[in-house]
């Protein structure tokens, strides 16, 4: 418990590396000779790395029974969240500069494009109630089962992904094999929690 | 050689007040790196270790925007055999030999044979030519080249009237480019252009960039430069020059024939399947530009293409 309460300030610190990270780098004009190119991709690899940090925290506290990590899934997946606004704030902006009638054809006629937004608004949801409050309101399961959306919104940031890059699919690739690594450990550790469960009706 | 200027200035080719009352900016900033590049100062023309080329003739083909500054020209590249990062190449190119170099020339000619890069050159004279250079990916340069018309090489190894296409390779030494090791792309690398598109006064062989010999990352010792296609028909490192009956299958076409065809010319009508190719962003500017039909040499190329479908045959 007390560990928790430094770590989670570290993790909070650490977290925004890759903004400043960034802020650095624009600041210093070392972002490269395609600046914008650079912000976007960095953006939206970290909301996909902190989407699939999220999904790792209830596998790792399953097996190390290192209870506490709960503590700080709310806040790994509001990262995820702060760097898909980024992400999305960047294409909008940066990228095409409030070309709204622009942006609709690409989220209508893109289909990577309309994956990657799709993501993100499902994110929203996610964030919204990502409060005590929200969770007491909804109550425990019906908040659970929404927040189910998460395994969703990380596939399709994945497929966001692979539908963007050329020819590499390398990349894209390896996030997918994450995601679907944490994705069997919950369905493997499904049938044993039923199991557990099962003894009252024995 | 002739190349008549554009006969009219397009609204999309008028420089914005804005930008033209921050024009010594735009200057200093082109400015710098070039005359820095000149005098050998920038850190990538210090690894480069290279003078000057000898007898260019400046100013063949000039343009007025501005040119894209040597360090983003040399460090923001695709060059997949080298990996597949814009910035791999730069990395990894550092160490590639490009001496001895042969350039095999085959196919329907009548003097084939295997030619030393500099043999090859040597009877051309090199000229500057500043040109657009606009990627698939939306992104342009606008980057002053060195080399001699493609056409005055074809003359010289006599084609057969048979010829109709002509076919490029790349190198292929997974030993000294370590992106050919994993099989993003179905290596070589191979490029095609039609006989009247190669012997078109606009298609050069480049050795140079800035004035100085072609960095390696850049498609050292030689390479295609044809302007008004996108830029991955610009083949580089180029070891065998064939001239054929059939249409060759590019790389980038047998990879994803529905995403990437034989002409690949800059054509704003007509997107990728997965992005829009209206606008463009200019290396070092914020707002997109227009993406000009033909990248702007409509008027020198648009007659070859006169009568096709070129949605069909993008």
């Amino acid at each position: 418990m007390r560990g928790v309460r430094l770590l989670k300030p570290l993790v909070f610190a650490v977290s925004l590396g890759p903004l400043a990270h960034l802020l650095v780098g624009a600041w210093q004009g070392s972002l490269g000779a395609n600046p914008i190119e650079t912000i976007t991709r960095s953006t939206g690899l970290w909301t996909l790395r902190f989407m699939l940090i999220t999904l790792t925290v209830t596998p790792v506290r399953r097996l190390t029974g290192w209870n506490d990590a709960i503590r700080l899934r709310r806040m790994l997946g509001l990262f995820a969240f702060f760097y898909g606004s980024l992400h999305l704030l960047t294409y909008v902006w940066l990228d095409q500069f409030f070309d709204w009638a622009s942006i609709v054809k690409d989220v209508a006629k893109r289909p990577f494009i309309t994956a990657g937004f799709s993501a993100y608004v499902l994110l929203v949801p996610l964030a919204i109630t990502s409060t005590a409050g929200m969770i007491r309101r909804l109550g425990g399961r019906r908040w659970r089962r929404l927040h189910r959306l998460a395994y969703a919104t990380a596939a399709l940031g994945v497929v966001h992904y692979w539908w963007l890059v050329k020819a590499d699919i390398r990349p894209p690739r390896n996030y997918a094999i994450v995601l679907a690594v944490l994705l069997l450990v919950r369905v493997a550790a499904a049938p044993r929690r039923s199991r557990t469960a099962a003894p009252h009706r024995a | 050689m002739l190349i008549r200027p554009a006969p009219d200035i397009r609204s999309s080719e008028i420089t914005d007040e804005s930008l033209y009352l921050r024009r010594r900016e735009f200057m200093k900033a082109a400015a710098v790196p070039a005359l820095a590049a000149v005098a050998g100062l920038t850190p990538s023309a210090l690894a480069a270790g290279q003078d000057a080329l000898p007898n260019v003739r400046k100013g063949v083909v000039t343009l007025n925007e501005g040119l894209t500054p040597w360090e983003d020209v040399t460090t923001y590249n695709n060059f997949y055999e080298f990996g597949t990062d814009k910035g791999d190449p730069a990395r990894n190119a550092k160490n590639f030999r490009t001496k001895p170099w042969t350039v095999k020339i085959d196919g329907l000619v009548n003097k084939p044979g295997d030619y030393h890069v500099e043999d090859l050159v040597a009877p051309h004279a090199l000229e500057e030519r500043v040109y657009r250079l606009r990627c698939v990916e939306a992104w342009s340069m606008v980057i002053p080249w060195v080399g001699f018309p493609l056409k005055d090489l074809i003359t010289r190894v006599q084609p057969q009237g048979g010829a109709k296409f002509v076919e490029f390779t790349t190198l292929n030494d997974p030993r000294q480019m370590p992106g050919q090791r994993v099989a993003v792309l179905d290596w070589p690398y191979v490029e095609g252009l039609r006989l009247d598109e190669a012997m078109h006064p606009l298609s050069i062989l480049a050795v140079g960039l800035y004035g100085k010999p072609l960095p390696n990352q850049n498609g050292a010792p030689l390479r295609l430069v044809v302007p008004w296609k996108y830029g991955f028909k610009s083949i580089k490192s180029i070891v065998r020059i064939r001239l054929v009956d059939r249409q060759p299958v590019s790389s980038w076409q047998a990879s994803a024939p529905q995403e990437y065809g034989f002409y690949s010319n800059v054509n704003p009508d007509v997107d990728h399947p997965r992005w829009t190719q209206a606008r463009e962003r200019r290396i070092g500017e914020f707002f997109k530009r227009k993406t000009l039909m033909f990248n702007g040499y409509a008027d020198q190329v648009a007659g070859m293409y006169a009568g096709m479908d070129l949605k069909k045959f993008y």
